[in-house]
Parts: structure tokens; sequence; C-alpha cells
């Protein structure tokens, strides 16, 4: 019941649309990822609020399903 | 009492509370054994609560945090966030500031 890097990509972009997002797979099963996501809707929000915004683009397999995806979150380098 | 009272008194009444599958002994995930880990280098003292022991448990903190993932860390009444931000506050040096900045002892960073 793994989820598809490119799912996650797409779920995570139609909610965020300015981000990029970079997928590495943890454990090589395609069931462990790590996500990086670039954003400027992240500034003047705190880390909780900035995975907040992630985990709401993703959505209800968030925990579920997808119960295995580290997050990072960052501004758009200047 | 309900699950959600239980986990509010429980926040507000220990220091630093870590929900997590598992004990601080025997952590079950990768992502919860980071978190003890961190706290164990720390050498902070932390109330560990095994969601795995109730579905209600395990439910009702996502619904107390509006977080979909386990494990979950408070400090002080406040939600701090999950593993991969603990982490990153640990690497940066944050965390040992923020539970200094609490009066919580951290090991060898004890002011004098």
């Amino acid at each position: 019941m793994a989820m598809e890097a490119s799912e996650i990509v797409a779920l995570i972009k139609a909610g965020l649309p300015d981000s990029e997002v970079t997928m590495r797979d943890l454990a090589g099963d395609g069931n462990h990822w790590h996500a990086t996501v670039v954003s400027e809707s992240f500034r003047g929000k705190s880390r909780v609020q900035q995975h907040q915004m992630v985990y709401a683009a993703i959505g209800e397999p968030m925990g579920g399903v997808l119960h295995a995806l580290a997050l990072q979150t960052e501004l758009p380098k200047p | 009492m309900s699950i959600q009272d239980f986990i509010d008194s429980q926040v507000k009444s220990n220091d630093v509370v870590v929900f997590m599958k598992g004990t601080p002994q025997f952590p079950m995930c990768g992502f919860s054994g980071q978190v003890a880990q961190i706290f164990t280098l720390l050498g902070t003292d932390y109330k560990g609560i095994n969601v795995l022991d109730s579905d209600e448990m395990r439910q009702g903190i996502k619904a107390y945090t509006n977080w979909p993932t386990i494990p979950q860390i408070f400090v002080k009444g406040e939600f701090v966030g999950g593993c991969d931000i603990v982490r990153e506050m640990y690497q940066s040096g944050e965390l040992q500031t923020l539970l200094e900045e609490k009066g919580i002892p951290v090991m060898g960073r004890a002011s004098a």
C-alpha cells in the first residue's frame, strides 16, 4: 500500500502550486520517503505551520497509507 | 475523562511529553526511536506515551494537534512538532536552547 513518489509530488504541488519538491527513497523500498519542499508560501510561518501546510496538501493519505514521510521545508534561496 | 482531556492533562502536567510508537526503552518505529535517542543524548527526562496501547489514543493525539503522524513532542504544554522538526532543531542547537529557556535541564548545558 505504498505511494509512488510522483503521486506524493502531485498532491503537494496541487496544494502548494509554487513549491519545488525533491523526493528521496530512504530505504530503497518505495515506502519510506524523504521530501524536501521549497516554497515561498512558507515565509513567516513556524516550522509546525510549514509542515502542516504540506500535510494538508497531501490530505487523507498522510499518516495512513503514507505513514513514513520524512519532511524538510525550506524557503527559496535568494 | 475523555481522551482529549486525558491528553491535555498529560501535556500540561509534564515538562516534556512524547507521544510515540513503543516506549522510550523499546521504540517500535524508526521515527519514534530517533526522538528517543535525541532526548537520551541530551540527558533530558521525558514522559513517553505509547500510542500503540490504544487506538483511541492513536487517533486522539492526531485530533488534538491536527497533526497526522507519530511521534509528537510537547515541551511545557506547547506542541513542538514531529520527528523531522525535533531532529532539525537538535542539529541546529535550537532544541537545547528551547529546553533551557523553559528551565528544563540539558546535560552539559546547564546554566550556572
